[in-house]
């Protein structure tokens, strides 16, 4: 617990110096290898609060590496991976998530697509099914007009 | 003096377009072949004229016309000229005047090209492109000048976004646009069509060669949009579903769309009011790309010099036209009506498949896009909508139609039987199969995203040769396969692109390595197979830059292959840091290093990926591009467009 503490520190004094900073950096990089792959999981599904459309994963922004901190921090705690977004979601709102959740005016977000292609495929069913059973379309049906050009062709 | 001349230039092109929005319509509909005739000289003095306005600029640009607003917040006189040049379209106003002028050539071109269109649907095709160009020449003058002078000018410039200062700003946003706007001659030649009333074969074989024109650019365009994200934002993504790229991805979805329904137009003369409302949707969708951009509503990386007030008035553009359009499209659709009769398994009905499929997957992303604008107004929540919900939503329908296309594309006109098509296609099945099972064999224990994505992708490309190859007869007949029409070698080059694009992106996706860590100079490190060791670095100054280079060696047992440059940079005049990753490129997989902060224990922080087919995506899209060519040069669409010049004479049988 120390160890975190102390590198917590040295993370707290870099960003206090506002060095630049790039992505997950490898003092970040946690010695356990399971926990560091769902960390890199998680991170990826947050979203960087001050960047644009950038996961926390991705961004340069200090902000966003105190938050890949704080994921590390709750997975070493024991937290699973669903506490961890809670516990980030309790903080910061359900902006930081990239995949927003179905509670809710969502669902209307994630079923969207399956409902709209039920009626396209409805709508395309129905028009496929006329056009099977339409009668052959006679092909010498032309206009008056047509025929009376044809007539004067004819003609010369 | 020259802004003056452009500013000039640019009012009388205005007023010009004014013209020919009215004159030529009154023409067609009273039928005077003077008025309708106008539509021509005036096209070609409108793009002139828009021409002289961007060359100005461009001149201002160049010569560092710190008198000129737009060139004193976008430029500096130590930029490189390529830049200059290219920065010309780095910022809003210059982006727009680009855009019109895009308009205007291809009004232009379409009164250079269209000898053969009957008189009054040229002149109305000529009058709704003016028209597009009349709304955003008033947009241009009213709220977006660029030949706004300063009273006081600075005694330089206040340099152009350093993200910007790369070769794929010269590339990049001009194909875009001519695809986006290219979209604006499908649009024209739909609303037109409804104001005739009258959709036919002939119509399908005009609509197309633009359509598909601009499809290939949009194609071209987005692709080097991609590579340049990969490359320059420094950590190899392709890809962000950001509102921008999604901006430019729905013309696309739509475009794809539009070009195989308006094969169903010119060979069966059915889909008609379906291919008419295609065409106006996606030129909507353009503009909503551009009120998107603009408006900066919805926030990406883009947004540069976006405003709330221009986002309002691209909004009444695009309340207009697509309104208008769709007003008209709901007063004339019924009289088009279908005269082609098909069975329920037919190439008619696979390419419905083809249009379901597309034009849903478009209206996910758009959903999703305009998702958290939506849920903040009307259901007080502030969320996101990032790429897992895309890769969730979007990829499904990608897959059905990977799996749908070989099929659907040897299915004959008419009336076919699935089981004939399934069994020609049994080959590239049997191909599909085998290549997944020996990768699912090679990387046991990792996601099944790879190996699906490679059965698609196999499917789909060997799908598309044995498709051409069944074209030359039953027998196979190598001769023929080189006397094939253009048009079937484009369908299978492009289909074959899809192919290798959708097989690049589930590899890179799947079995991409990385590799983060603290080096010391000297100090050899391996990654998935590589030594890499960082030498040196060095602090260079760049023209107006001031750059740390990492000079890293790459080798593979033992063997030198490359010695890359990995670089940041920092631009003093715009203040912001840049970071320029090293690719070492080759066929089977990029080796990509970005250099990172020095340490306090005087190391450095080195990044490595190991992305394998990451070229292979924009071969895909540059094949599906020039699969769009193959079939843009073929004979049918030459000899239409002549066809009124040339009525005997014929063409000597191939």
């Amino acid at each position: 617990m120390t160890g975190l503490l102390k590198r917590f520190m040295a993370v707290l004094m870099l960003v206090l110096l506002a060095l630049p900073v790039a992505a997950v950096q490898p003092d970040e990089v946690l010695d356990d290898p399971l926990l560091e792959e769902r960390a890199r999981d998680l991170s990826k599904g947050l979203r960087c609060l001050v960047c644009r459309n950038e996961s926390i994963d991705e961004s340069n922004a200090g902000l966003a590496r105190d938050l890949r901190l704080l994921v590390r921090e709750r997975l070493v705690a024991g937290d699973s991976d669903d506490e961890v977004i809670a516990f980030v979601v309790d903080r910061y709102g359900e902006y930081v998530l990239l995949r927003p959740t179905s509670d809710g005016a969502n669902m209307l977000l994630w079923a969207a697509g399956p409902i709209m292609l039920l009626l396209a495929a409805l709508t395309g069913f129905f028009y496929l099914r006329k056009r099977a059973s339409a009668p052959a379309p006679t092909e010498a049906a032309l206009t008056e007009e047509e025929r009376q050009r044809l007539r004067e062709l004819l003609d010369e | 003096m020259t802004a003056e001349l452009g500013h000039f230039a640019l009012i009388l092109a205005f007023l010009v377009a004014v013209v020919q929005m009215v004159v030529p319509l009154i023409g067609a509909h009273r039928r005077w072949p003077g008025w309708m005739a106008m539509a021509e000289p005036a096209a070609t003095a409108q793009f002139l004229l828009t021409g002289f306005a961007f060359g100005a600029l461009m001149w201002a640009f160049i010569t560092s016309d710190f008198s000129l607003r737009l060139v004193v917040l976008n430029s500096h006189s130590a930029k490189p000229m390529l830049y200059k040049i290219s920065g010309t379209w780095g910022n809003h106003e210059g982006s727009m005047l680009l855009w019109v002028l895009i308009v205007t050539l291809f009004g232009a071109m379409a009164a250079w090209f269209g000898a053969g269109l009957p008189p009054t649907l040229k002149a109305r095709v000529l009058a709704v492109q003016s028209a597009i160009a009349v709304a955003f020449f008033a947009f241009i003058l009213f709220t977006s000048n660029p030949f706004i002078r300063l009273a006081v000018p600075p005694f330089d410039g206040q340099d152009l976004n350093p993200l910007l200062q790369d070769p794929g700003l010269a590339f990049h946003p001009p194909f875009l646009y001519l695809g986006y706007v290219g979209l604006s001659m499908a649009f024209s030649f739909a609303v037109a069509a409804l104001i005739e009333g009258r959709v036919d074969a002939a119509w399908g074989r005009w609509v197309r060669p633009w359509t598909l024109a601009a499809w290939i650019f949009l194609t071209i365009g987005i692709a080097l949009g991609s590579w340049w994200a990969y490359y320059e934002l420094g950590w190899g993504g392709f890809w962000f579903w950001d509102p921008v790229e999604n901006a430019s991805f729905m013309p696309w979805l739509l475009a794809a769309a539009l070009l195989h329904s308006a094969i169903v137009v010119e060979k069966r003369e059915a889909l008609k009011s379906w291919t008419i409302l295609l065409a106006i949707l996606a030129f909507g969708f353009s503009l909503i790309g551009t009120f998107i951009v603009r408006s900066g509503l919805l926030t990406s990386v883009h947004a540069f010099a976006n405003d709330p007030e221009r986002g309002v008035f691209i909004l009444g553009i695009l309340a207009f036209f697509t309104g208008g359009a769709l007003t008209l499209y709901a007063a004339r659709a019924q009289a088009m009506e279908a005269k082609g009769v098909f069975g329920m398994v037919s190439r008619e009905s696979a390419l419905v498949l083809n249009n379901i499929l597309l034009a849903v997957s478009c209206f996910v992303v758009f959903f999703g896009t305009m998702w958290p604008m939506v849920a903040e107004m009307f259901f007080d929540r502030k969320l996101s909508v990032g790429a897992p919900f895309f890769n969730a939503a979007f990829t499904p329908f990608m897959v059905v139609l990977g799996l749908a296309l070989p099929l659907g594309s040897v299915l004959p006109w008419k009336r076919g039987k699935l089981g004939r098509a399934a069994w020609s296609m049994r080959y590239a099945f049997g191909l599909a199969v085998a290549v997944t099972l020996l990768v699912w064999a090679m990387q046991t224990g990792r996601s099944a995203l790879g190996p699906v994505g490679v059965f698609l992708g196999v499917w789909v490309t060997s799908g598309a040769m044995v498709d051409l190859w069944s074209r030359t007869g039953r027998k196979g007949n190598l001769g023929r396969l080189f006397r094939l029409p253009r048009a079937d070698w484009g369908k299978a080059v492009a289909h074959s692109g899809l192919g290798v694009t959708i097989f690049a992106i589930a590899g890179l996706t799947a079995w991409e390595q990385e590799d983060i860590r603290v080096t010391q100079l000297g100090e050899p490190f391996e990654v998935g197979g590589f030594t890499l060791t960082l030498d040196k670095v060095e602090r260079l100054a760049g023209p107006n830059y001031f750059a740390t280079t990492g000079s890293v060696r790459l080798e593979r047992d033992g063997r030198a292959i490359a010695t890359l440059r990995p670089e940041k940079r920092d631009y003093p005049v715009a203040r912001m840091p840049t970071t320029e990753a090293a690719i070492d490129y080759r066929i089977m997989r990029d080796v990509y290093v970005v250099l990172g902060d020095e340490q306090a224990n005087g190391g450095w922080t080195v990044r490595t990926y190991i992305k394998p087919f990451a070229n292979w995506i924009w071969a895909g899209c540059l094949m599906m591009a020039l699969g769009g060519a193959l079939s843009l040069s073929d004979r049918r669409f030459r000899v239409a467009a002549g066809a009124r010049r040339a009525p005997t004479g014929g063409v000597p049988a191939e």
